[in-house]
C-alpha cells in the first residue's frame, strides 16, 4: 500500500494574526493562553499523519477538537496556517488557485453532514453538480451521474427533488455526487451523524460495500465511537485541536494513549471491536505436534505438565482436535495392551474451532457453553491459540475497568 | 413662577444665539447640485436620454397594445402561475379600469413603472451582489440606502427637477432611485443566507467565483431576490403617482386633478386604478418567487383534475 494522502504538521489558527500565533505556540504557549491574551483560536495543531491508498481513515473527537477543520484543510475550504498536505506526493498548500479547483475538480470530493443538496436541482442534477462545474458534456455528464446513482440504489429517484427524499436518501445523492466525479480521495464530514441510528448503520453498511467494490481513499470524521470502529481501518483520535493518538480500533482500544481516549469507551461495547484471533492465547495447553504420537505418550506429556487438555495439530499446524486425560485414559483402557490407538479416537467431542476473524460478540455464547477452550483457527485452518471462560471474563472485565 | 420661565427662555435663546451657527446645510447642497449640472451635464442628458428612450417607448408600447390583448396576456400569465380565481379577478379589474375611462393612464404608468424597475434592478442587482461579497462594501452601502428610503419620497423630485427638467424622464429617475433600495437589501440578505454547507460544497466540487454565484448563491438565493424584486416594483408604483406632481403622467394625474380641485370622484378612480394594477404585479412577481414545484403548476392542477381520486400522481 502507498501513501495516498500526508499531513505533515498543520497548524490553524483563526484571528486576525496568525503568524504572531504560531510563534507563542512555538515558545510552548498553551492554546487556552493564546486565546485569552490576543482572542485568536487555535484550531488545529500540529497535525501529522498518513493515509494509505485505499483504507478507510476515521478522524474522531468530540465537538469544538478541530476534526471539520481539518477535513476542510484536506481540500483547502480553510486555508491552513501552516504545515504541508500532500496528496499523491504534490503539496497542495503551495497549489494555485487553478490547481486547486483543478484537484478539487477531479481527484478529491466531499460529503456533508447536512447534505448540502441544491433544493432546485432534481437527484440526477445534484449527482452531476461536480461534472457539470467540471465541464463535462452533458451526455456523459448523465451516465456518469446515474451509474453512481445505481451504485447508490437510487436510479429510480433521479428525478425527484430532494425535498421529497428521506434524509438517508437525501445522503445517498450526496454521496452518489461525490462519487460521480470518481475521486482519489473521498472525505466524509459527519456524514452519517444527522441520520436515525437504524439508517446510519444502514449507510455504513452501504460504504463499507461501496468500499468492497471499489476501495477508495476515505477520510471519515465522526464523534461516534461505534461508527469509527465500524468503518474505521485507522482511526485517529483528536482533543482539542491535536492528533492524540492513531491507530488501528483493536490498538486504541487496548491501549488507549491519554485518558480523554479513554473516555470514549465509557459505556461503550467493545465486543465487536476484539476478534477471536486478538484474545486467543498460545500459552493455554500443551500442543502436540503432529499426529501419529502414540496415545499414552499423550497422555504421560498431559500429566507431565498438569494440564487437563491439549490441542492437535499437524506439521504445517493445521487444528486436527482437542484431547482431554479423561478421553486419552478411557481410549488407552478400551485398547489392549499392545495396541497403539489412532489419537482421533480420543478427540474430545463437541469442540468446534472458531474463525479468527469472528468478532467476540459472535462467539461469547460458544466460549461460554464449552466445558473446554475453544481453539481458534485462521483461514487456512491453521491452529492460532485458544479462548477459554477465563480469557473472556478477563477480556471483558479489563475493558469493563479501562471504562471506569 | 412666570417670570422664571421667562428668564429660562431668554438664557436658552442667548446661548443659541452664541453658539449655534447656520451650517448652511441647504445651501450647500445647492451648490453641490449646481456644481454637478455643470460639470456633469453630458452625463445627465445621456442618462436622460436612455432613460426617456426606454420610458417612452415602453408606454408607447403599452398604449398601442390592443387592449384585449393586454387582457389575454395578463390573464394567461395570472391562470398559468396563480390559478383560475386569480385570472377571473384580472379580467375584471381590467373592465373596471376600462370603464372608468382610465386605460390610456394606466399603460402609461405601467409603462413607467417597468422602465424604472428595469432600470433599478440593473443597477441595484449588481450592487447586491457585491455588496453580499463585501462586508466593507456592505457598510458603506447601507446607509446610503437606508437615506434614500427615508428621505420623504417628495424630496427626490426637486433634485430630479432641476437636473432634468420636468416630464417622464425626472419622474423616471426619482422612481428609479426611490425604489431601488430593497431589491439591493434582498440580494445581499438572499446571498448572505446560502447556508454555509451549500457554498462549502459548491467550492468543494471546484466551483470558480462565477460557476458559485450562478450556480449555487443565486438559485439558493432565489425566493428573496424575486421578493426584493417584487418590493421594487410596489416602490416604483407607488413613486410613480407621485412623480405625476412633475409631469410624469400616468394614474397619477386623475389622483393629483382629485387633490388639487378637491374632486373626490376622480380622485378616487385614480386610486382605483393604482391599486388595481398593484395587486395584478404583486400576485404576479410573488408567484415567480416560489420555486416551481410540482403541485403548483398548471399541468399538475389539470392532471388533479382529471385524475380519479384527485390527487396528482406524481407526487
Amino acid at each position: 500500500m502507498s501513501t495516498k494522502l500526508s499531513v505533515e504538521h498543520v497548524y490553524k489558527v483563526f484571528g486576525a494574526h496568525p503568524k504572531r500565533a504560531l510563534e507563542r505556540i512555538e515558545r510552548g504557549e498553551g492554546k487556552d493562553t493564546i486565546f485569552a491574551e490576543t482572542g485568536m483560536t487555535v484550531g488545529v495543531s500540529d497535525a501529522s499523519f498518513e493515509v494509505q491508498e485505499g483504507e478507510i481513515f476515521v478522524v474522531m473527537g468530540l465537538s469544538g477538537s478541530g476534526k471539520s477543520t481539518l477535513v476542510r484543510m484536506l481540500n483547502r475550504l480553510i486555508e491552513p496556517t501552516a504545515g504541508a498536505i500532500r496528496i499523491d506526493g504534490r503539496d497542495i498548500t503551495r497549489m494555485t488557485r487553478r490547481q486547486l479547483i483543478e484537484l478539487r475538480r477531479r481527484e478529491i470530493s466531499m460529503v456533508f453532514q447536512s447534505f448540502a443538496l441544491m433544493p432546485h436541482q432534481t437527484v440526477l442534477e445534484n449527482t452531476a453538480f461536480g461534472l457539470n462545474v467540471a465541464g463535462t458534456s452533458s451526455s456523459e455528464r448523465e451516465k456518469r451521474a446515474l451509474d453512481a446513482l445505481d451504485a447508490v440504489g437510487l436510479k429510480a429517484n433521479a428525478d425527484s427533488f430532494p425535498d421529497e427524499l428521506s434524509g438517508g436518501m437525501k445522503q445517498r445523492v450526496g454521496l452518489a455526487r461525490a462519487l460521480a466525479v470518481d475521486p482519489g480521495i473521498l472525505l466524509m464530514d459527519e456524514a452519517f451523524s444527522a441520520l436515525d441510528p437504524l439508517i446510519r448503520t444502514e449507510m455504513q453498511d452501504e460504504l463499507l460495500r461501496l468500499q468492497a467494490e471499489q476501495s477508495r481513499t476515505v477520510v471519515f470524521i465522526t464523534h461516534d465511537l461505534d461508527e469509527a470502529m465500524r468503518v474505521g481501518d485507522r482511526i485517529a483520535i483528536m482533543e482539542a485541536g491535536e492528533v492524540v493518538q492513531v491507530g488501528t480500533p483493536e490498538e486504541i482500544v487496548r491501549e488507549p494513549a491519554n485518558d480523554y481516549v479513554r473516555s470514549f469507551f465509557r459505556g461503550v461495547d467493545v465486543t465487536h471491536v476484539f476478534t477471536a484471533a486478538d484474545i486467543a492465547r498460545r500459552d493455554q495447553i500443551t500442543v502436540i505436534e503432529r499426529v501419529g504420537v502414540s496415545l499414552r505418550a499423550a497422555l504421560s506429556r498431559l500429566q507431565e505438565h498438569d494440564r487437563p487438555v491439549a490441542v492437535v495439530h499437524d506439521r504445517e499446524r493445521r487444528y486436527q482436535g482437542m484431547v482431554s486425560v479423561e478421553s486419552l485414559t478411557e481410549r488407552i483402557d478400551a485398547l489392549g495392551r499392545r495396541e497403539e490407538g489412532a489419537i482421533e479416537e480420543a478427540f474430545v467431542p463437541g469442540v468446534e474451532p472458531v474463525a479468527a476473524d469472528r468478532p467476540l460478540t459472535e462467539i461469547m455464547t460458544q466460549v461460554a457453553e464449552c466445558p473446554w477452550p475453544v481453539p481458534v483457527v485462521d483461514e487456512h485452518g491453521r491452529y492460532c491459540g485458544t479462548i477459554s471462560r477465563a480469557t473472556l471474563l478477563h477480556t471483558l472485565n479489563r475493558t469493563e475497568a479501562s471504562a471506569a | 413662577m412666570i417670570g422664571f420661565s421667562a428668564d429660562t427662555a431668554s438664557f436658552w435663546q442667548s446661548l443659541q444665539e452664541r453658539f449655534v451657527i447656520d451650517l448652511k446645510i441647504g445651501e450647500g447642497f445647492t451648490a453641490l447640485v449646481d456644481f454637478m449640472r455643470e460639470h456633469f451635464g453630458l452625463l445627465f442628458d445621456a442618462v436622460a436620454a436612455t432613460i426617456s428612450f426606454v420610458a417612452d417607448n415602453l408606454t408607447l408600447f403599452f398604449n398601442y397594445l390592443p387592449a384585449p390583448v393586454v387582457f389575454g396576456v395578463l390573464a394567461a400569465l395570472a391562470l398559468w402561475r396563480v390559478g383560475w380565481r386569480f385570472a377571473l379577478f384580472v379580467l375584471a379589474a381590467l373592465y373596471v379600469i376600462m370603464s372608468m375611462d382610465l386605460w390610456p393612464a394606466s399603460m402609461d404608468t405601467l409603462g413607467l413603472v417597468i422602465a424604472a424597475t428595469l432600470a433599478a434592478l440593473g443597477v441595484g442587482l449588481p450592487t447586491g451582489i457585491i455588496m453580499a461579497k463585501s462586508d466593507t462594501l456592505q457598510a458603506i452601502v447601507r446607509p446610503v440606502l437606508d437615506f434614500m428610503q427615508t428621505l420623504p419620497a417628495f424630496v427626490y423630485l426637486i433634485p430630479a427637477v432641476i437636473f432634468f427638467g420636468t416630464g417622464r424622464v425626472p419622474g423616471t429617475i426619482a422612481t428609479v432611485v426611490f425604489a431601488m433600495p430593497p431589491c439591493v437589501r434582498m440580494m445581499n440578505l438572499g446571498i448572505r443566507q446560502v447556508p454555509v454547507e451549500n457554498v462549502e460544497a459548491g467550492r468543494a466540487f471546484g466551483c470558480n467565483g462565477a460557476q458559485l454565484l450562478f450556480k449555487v448563491e443565486l438559485p439558493l438565493a432565489l425566493p428573496s431576490i424575486m421578493a426584493g424584486i417584487n418590493q421594487t416594483i410596489m416602490l416604483a408604483l407607488s413613486m410613480v403617482v407621485i412623480a405625476s406632481m412633475i409631469g410624469a403622467g400616468g394614474l397619477g394625474d386623475p389622483v393629483l386633478a382629485g387633490i388639487q380641485q378637491l374632486r373626490l370622484g376622480i380622485g378616487f378612480e385614480g386610486g382605483l386604478g393604482v391599486v388595481i394594477l398593484a395587486i395584478i404585479l404583486d400576485r404576479l412577481t410573488q408567484s415567480f418567487g416560489q420555486r416551481n414545484k410540482r403541485g403548483a403548476g398548471l399541468l399538475t392542477r389539470l392532471k388533479t383534475f382529471f385524475s380519479r381520486n384527485g390527487k396528482a400522481d406524481a407526487t
